[in-house]
């Protein structure tokens, strides 16, 4: 099988992509940081999967007897102030932060990278237009904007979603022009015009393979900043809506508490801490197998 | 004799500035012609012209009797190809071989892929092996050869060559200049040969143009790289300067 993997003469297409998996995974596997990571985040995807199984009590039953007990046996994170478990609550929000995280990436990098491309392939005025647009968005503070978005559009947690990927892709096309800038007149671009394909399909077969992989770097790293968006606009009480578990609400109600129950904001604030980290590592990983412009430094 | 390639009185500009003014020549089906001068005398710039790469030019072009446009176009790329100078970025660095060649097909909609991509492989001399590998994984000879074989994949009747050895180690470019020579004797294809290489050219070519600052200052036949009969002063200094 290895051997199979790393032939340098493949005998096919599947061959000659699963060997070039195969030698990015191994990259990926001796970088100790991106193990953690990828570990951290497949423990999230594995605990929103799996919620209903791991979570000991429901997100939302209230026991009001139980109100703000310390971390035990029972409750390994302590009850908030109706009576839930946090330890559940946690576990059920790891689902909206996944969610929230997935939707963002899935709405704003493909944006991005399209109207980078199209920016930096076709120059001139196209790229002035785009560019000014994408510097409109860009001058502005990220939350601050998705903070206005969510005014205009209402509270809850579609409309976070949106906000945050508006606020997010100008990033992505900025990195996709200058990707595209860097290779519009290299020769396998001219060659492929010469052997008469549209514009279109040179940027969708030909530039845009080449940007993905910065874009994912920048997306992964970038995940944090949307949780903690996402959390942000929680807090403020303009993302999810009670009684959804979502961390950052779980902060702003814990906060009423913070100097006699502290575990009421801190579990759902380590939850957010140990995500973002999880996706910081990964990026990094990612950024030293996939950069070309980093590789062989290490 | 038909003609493959007519420039007639052609001026090209980047932006405004003209590079290259009043070239005029034809060259014949079959035919191999090259285009010789220093850097920056604009040789490449007519190439560039031709393939559609260049839209800004003047005066007359016609290629197989044919007016030609300004920009690239898909019929033109059936008949007329290009290979680049530079092997290493005329290839897409994340498509394997097969990916490449199995390109230009897509585009024009062609069928039995797999055979042309194997044929294709064949005739540059390539190995079966090459063909799902990646352009990190082969020599510079070996991608000059994909490259080559890319351009030949539409069946091209003119081959555009800027400079087609000129990146590679010296017992490489004798190895690419045969198969470019078996190349056009097999398939009966037309040579615009653009270098600065006077020994490359007396071996590839029939007639050359000697061009400089933009313009031709004299078109000769290949027997004076072996006799020095050139008129014009500038082409003998350059005639001088390679040894001749």
């Amino acid at each position: 099988m290895h051997a199979w993997l790393i032939s340098d003469s493949p005998a096919s297409r599947l061959q000659a992509s699963a060997g070039r998996a195969y030698r990015a995974s191994g990259m990926l596997l001796r970088n100790p940081l991106a193990v953690a990571g990828a570990l951290i985040i497949g423990l999230l995807i594995f605990t929103a999967i799996a919620a209903p199984w791991i979570a000991p009590e429901s997100p939302v039953g209230q026991n009001l007897s139980n109100r703000l007990l310390p971390p035990s046996a029972d409750h390994w994170m302590g009850t908030d102030e109706l009576g839930r478990d946090i330890f559940s609550r946690v576990i059920y929000g790891s689902r909206i932060t996944l969610m929230i995280v997935a939707l963002v990436a899935v709405i704003s990098a493909p944006l991005g990278l399209v109207i980078g491309a199209i920016s930096g392939y076709f120059g001139g005025w196209t790229d002035r237009i785009l560019m000014g647009l994408t510097d409109v968005f860009l001058s502005m503070p990220k939350l601050i904007m998705a903070l206005a978005f969510v005014a205009a559009l209402g509270p809850g947690i579609e409309n976070a979603i949106i906000a945050i990927a508006i606020t997010a892709w100008p990033a992505y096309a900025r990195i996709a022009r200058a990707e595209t800038l860097t290779f519009r007149n290299a020769e396998f671009v001219s060659a492929t015009r010469l052997l008469g394909a549209s514009h279109s399909r040179i940027i969708v077969r030909h530039v845009l393979p080449l940007c993905t992989s910065s874009m994912i770097v920048r997306v992964t790293l970038d995940m944090a900043g949307i949780i903690l968006t996402a959390a942000g606009l929680g807090f403020l009480g303009l993302g999810a809506q009670p009684p959804l578990p979502e961390w950052g609400a779980m902060i702003s109600r814990g906060r009423v508490f913070i100097l006699d129950q502290w575990w009421v904001a801190t579990m759902p604030g380590l939850a957010i801490i140990l995500v973002s980290l999880g996706f910081c590592f990964l990026g990094d990983g990612l950024r030293d197998v996939l950069d070309p412009k980093s590789a062989g430094k290490s | 004799m038909t003609t493959a390639i007519s420039l007639d009185n052609l001026d090209i500009s980047y932006s405004g500035n003209r590079v290259v003014q009043g070239v005029t020549f034809d060259v014949a089906e079959g035919e191999s012609f090259a285009l010789v001068g220093e850097s920056g005398s604009g040789k490449s710039t007519v190439l560039k012209a031709i393939a559609g790469l260049a839209p800004e030019w003047t005066g007359g072009m016609t290629v197989l009797g044919k007016p030609r446009g300004h920009g690239p176009d898909k019929d033109l790329a059936r008949t007329c190809q290009m290979v680049f100078q530079d092997p290493y970025g005329s290839l897409h660095p994340r498509k394997t071989v097969d990916a490449v060649l199995s390109e230009p097909l897509a585009i024009h909609g062609l069928g039995d892929r797999s055979e042309r991509i194997e044929k294709a492989l064949r005739d540059v001399g390539l190995d079966r092996r090459f063909r799902f590998r990646y352009p990190h994984q082969m020599s510079g000879g070996q991608r000059q050869r994909v490259a080559i074989a890319r351009a030949l994949m539409l069946e091209p009747k003119i081959m555009l060559l800027d400079e087609p050895t000129s990146a590679l180690d010296v017992s490489v470019q004798a190895e690419i200049l045969n198969l470019l020579k078996r190349l056009r004797a097999e398939q009966n294809l037309t040579y615009l040969l653009v270098s600065h290489d006077l020994p490359v050219v007396g071996f590839m070519c029939d007639r050359i143009a000697v061009m400089t600052k933009g313009q031709i200052v004299e078109i000769a036949p290949v027997t004076a790289l072996h006799d020095g009969a050139f008129s014009d002063p500038y082409s003998r200094t350059l005639y001088a300067a390679s040894g001749g």
